[in-house]
């Protein structure tokens, strides 16, 4: 079975969606979150939302990494689409 | 004193049990001290090794890479690369965390690449397992080109075998992981090695920074690029040392955050949480510090029998031990404090404290970790402050330093009982809440709201060279471990005492000298007339010796300062008398009482009743009327609860901003705005 990637950004995902880091449209942030292992081709979900709506927090392998919505925003993932 | 024999430093990721392994090591035997020009703490320490020699250990602030992203990560790098800084190691022993394998990894592969001697410390190998997660360290130890321990710091696991390494000798393998060359410029100028990349990166740049170098581009880039290169290089690599022999779906954390995260009773255990940390610090302390005051006043009098009468005697009495019990006192509340605060952070629960409260704190550029300091600034801003250790964002950290003195403290509390009952008459009531209580309800609310708005205009003026991110590692939920709640309790008490109590003690004796010198010639008289008195009507002594002490308060030092500041003052309603409880609240907010209780000559300085009843029948002498009328107080409560009058406070934000620009600044502009409500509320009332 064939399924098409779509592209968008982390901060629109809702907990457990999934999706694979493309890139990131800010320098600074991708140096901070690839360090923590973050680099484009890992899966990344997203675990939860704070109850106030922001920050989120998502999982990388075996990490759970929280970050803000407006950071969140600058990484562009592809997620499956149905 | 035994030679140094080897210095070693311990580097690793923030929660992956890198100071839980320095104090095992070292115990009692650690200090903190500075590094230059900056808050970063520098956590150093003594161990004997197995044949006895004494090995030096730094403890680094908590890095993910060697690219630092804030000025802590900054602090461990240039330890490592400054060959001439007391800490800089001859081995390094990194720490990792063996449940997140990929990431120690990272920062090792950079650590020895650089060039270092290392010991590779798996640490938390029991949560590894209990994962499936089998890691080989012989072929572990074979890529890195290190020697590998395993380890379980919580429960002292492989420290006699880690001891043995450290006493062999130095191996520098030069392993090179990373065969790539970084370009720096537009047309390939530059081509840089890994730690070249490293050592021209520190120089010129950092992260942090906002400065736009037109070189820092290219720098960020080639950044990027190794990071992405490097964990591509370990994701190829790690399976050949470690293997998962079972799938483990269960996840503690997972199951635990479902709940403590959820929005109903995530918000719910939160509140009780706050409800708790108030609790300990306003409620629990109390005993403990009711009995250190009462060993005091006791020491003091005893002091006070058996020492000749003189000058000496005074200075010892009321100006040393005064200032000590005043420092001693604070005990309860900062170990109590902290205690707590290592257990919230040891549990992993500090990061969801954050987490939940972000969204609420960020608009005012306060940090989700603001909270827990804010809320023990209620019970007293000096353990608060030194809480604020655990924003790691410069700017929100010293945001949070500056307006927690905002919120209501508990020595505010006996000033503005004594005010708001010269105002309202015993059981009034608006429905069914008593008048007073509603009255003290909306200073706290003032005080909290006061905290939040002068945090949103700081925002605005402090510069900060770091950028805000909330980017930040959840950690899984552990144990607390009581040896670590008991180091951080003891440093926190030893910090204060020596780092602020310096600072107190000379304010202390200041404001002793202050408030019981004056022109001599003044005093004398003062002293000898109502001796005269006491002789002639020894059945009045006790009476006549207040009001001598009354009349010497006001000739003395203090009582000149307060007249001479009354033309500030007046316009708030304030006379001469406040002035000089204004001056001697200083010591302390709650002074006030016990300075009005001397200038009332009410000899019993808990008889609250008898100096409210001297208060309220005070007369201006020149208009007969009442002084202490209802904008009179109002303006005073205000004034208390704005004005930064507290030698304490001041003296803990100068060791935890290690500036005097900071508490000047506080002093100044708290004293500024008290001044400015207070006089728009008395002339509003009045």
């Amino acid at each position: 079975m064939k399924f098409q990637l779509k592209e968008t950004t982390l901060n629109i995902l809702k907990p457990g969606d999934k999706g694979k880091i493309k890139s990131f449209n800010d320098i600074d942030l991708s140096a901070k979150l690839q360090e923590l292992g973050c680099v484009p081709g890992e899966w990344i979900s997203v675990e939860k939302i704070a109850p106030l709506g922001d920050p989120m927090m998502i999982k990388i392998e075996n990490s759970f990494i929280s970050l803000r919505k407006k950071e969140a925003e600058e990484i562009v993932i592809s997620i499956k689409e149905d | 004193m035994k030679e140094v024999s080897k210095k070693i430093a311990l580097i690793g990721n923030p929660n992956c049990g890198k100071s839980t392994l320095f104090n095992i090591l070292t115990g009692l035997q650690q200090q903190v001290g500075n590094y230059p020009g900056v808050t970063v703490d520098r956590k150093t320490g003594k161990f004997s090794s197995t044949a006895g020699k004494e090995i030096f250990i730094t403890d680094l602030p908590g890095t993910y890479s060697l690219f630092p992203k804030s000025i802590d990560e900054q602090i461990a790098l240039q330890v490592l690369l400054d060959k001439n800084d007391i800490s800089h190691p001859d081995l390094v022993l990194i720490v990792a965390d063996a449940s997140n394998l990929k990431r120690s990894l990272y920062l090792a592969t950079q650590v020895i690449e650089l060039g270092f001697s290392a010991i590779f410390v798996l640490n938390m190998t029991d949560i590894s397992e209990s994962k499936g997660i089998e890691i080989n360290t012989t072929a572990l130890s074979e890529y890195l080109g290190c020697e590998v321990v395993k380890m379980n710091a919580r429960k002292a696991e492989g420290i006699e075998e880690l001891k043995n390494l450290i006493e062999k000798p130095l191996n520098n393998a030069l392993k090179k992981f990373l065969n790539h060359e970084f370009v720096i410029g537009e047309k390939n100028e530059d081509k840089f090695s890994f730690s070249e990349l490293v050592l021209n990166f520190e120089k010129k740049f950092n992260f942090y920074s906002n400065d736009k170098v037109s070189q820092n581009e290219y720098f960020k880039k080639a950044i990027s690029e190794e990071s992405i290169l490097r964990y591509r290089l370990l994701t190829d690599a790690i399976p050949k040392f470690v293997s998962k022999i079972k799938i483990d779906t269960s996840d503690t954390t997972k199951k635990i955050d479902h709940v403590l995260l959820h929005p109903v009773w995530g918000s719910l255990v939160f509140l009780a949480v706050l409800l708790f940390v108030f609790q300990v610090v306003f409620s629990f302390s109390e005993y403990p510090m009711q009995l250190i005051e009462s060993l005091f006043s006791k020491a003091t009098s005893l002091f006070k029998d058996y020492f000749p009468d003189g000058i000496l005697k005074d200075l010892f009495a009321d100006g040393i031990i005064a200032g000590i019990s005043g420092i001693v006192v604070f005990i309860p509340q900062i170990a109590l404090l902290f205690a707590f605060i290592s257990i919230l952070e040891d549990t992993g629960y500090m990061a969801r404290v954050g987490f939940l409260t972000d969204r609420i704190m960020k608009p005012f550029g306060l940090n989700g970790r603001s909270v827990i300091p804010l809320v023990s600034g209620v019970a007293c801003a000096v353990p608060a402050i030194m809480g604020t250790r655990t924003i790691a964002n410069y700017k929100e950290r010293i945001l949070t330093v500056f307006v927690t003195p905002l919120m209501s403290c508990s020595a505010r509390l006996p000033v503005y009982t004594l005010l708001s009952s010269l105002m309202i008459p015993e059981n009034k009531y608006i429905f069914i809440f008593n008048e007073r209580a509603l009255l003290l309800v909306m200073f706290y609310l003032i005080g909290f709201v006061a905290a939040l708005l002068v945090a949103l205009v700081l925002k605005f003026i402090v510069k900060s060279k770091e950028k805000s991110y909330f980017i930040m590692e959840m950690p899984s939920y552990k144990m607390p471990r009581w040896n670590n709640v008991f180091l951080t309790m003891f440093e926190k008490v030893k910090v204060f005492l020596f780092d602020a109590g310096k600072v107190i003690i000379a304010i202390s004796i200041i404001l002793w000298w202050l408030s019981s010198f004056g022109p001599p010639q003044q005093m004398m008289k003062i002293e000898s007339e109502y001796e005269t008195k006491m002789a002639l009507q020894p059945q009045h002594q006790d009476s006549l010796m207040s009001i001598m002490n009354s009349k010497k308060l006001e000739s003395s030092y203090a009582g000149i300062a307060g007249k001479f500041i009354e033309p500030v003052i007046s316009p708030l309603g304030f006379d001469w008398k406040m002035g000089i409880a204004l001056i001697t609240s200083f010591a302390a907010r709650e002074v006030f009482v016990g300075t009005m209780a001397t200038i009332y000559s009410v000899s019993d300085m808990e008889d609250v009743r008898s100096i409210r009843q001297k208060m309220a029948d005070e007369k201006n002498r020149d208009t007969g009327e009442k002084v202490y009328t209802t904008a009179t107080c109002l303006s005073l409560m205000f004034f208390y609860a704005f004005a930064l009058q507290c030698m304490s406070t001041v003296a803990v934000v100068y060791r935890e901003t290690k500036s005097k620009i900071w508490p000047f600044l506080q002093f100044i502009s708290f004293g500024a705005l008290a001044w400015i409500i207070s006089f728009a509320v008395y002339h509003l009332v009045k």
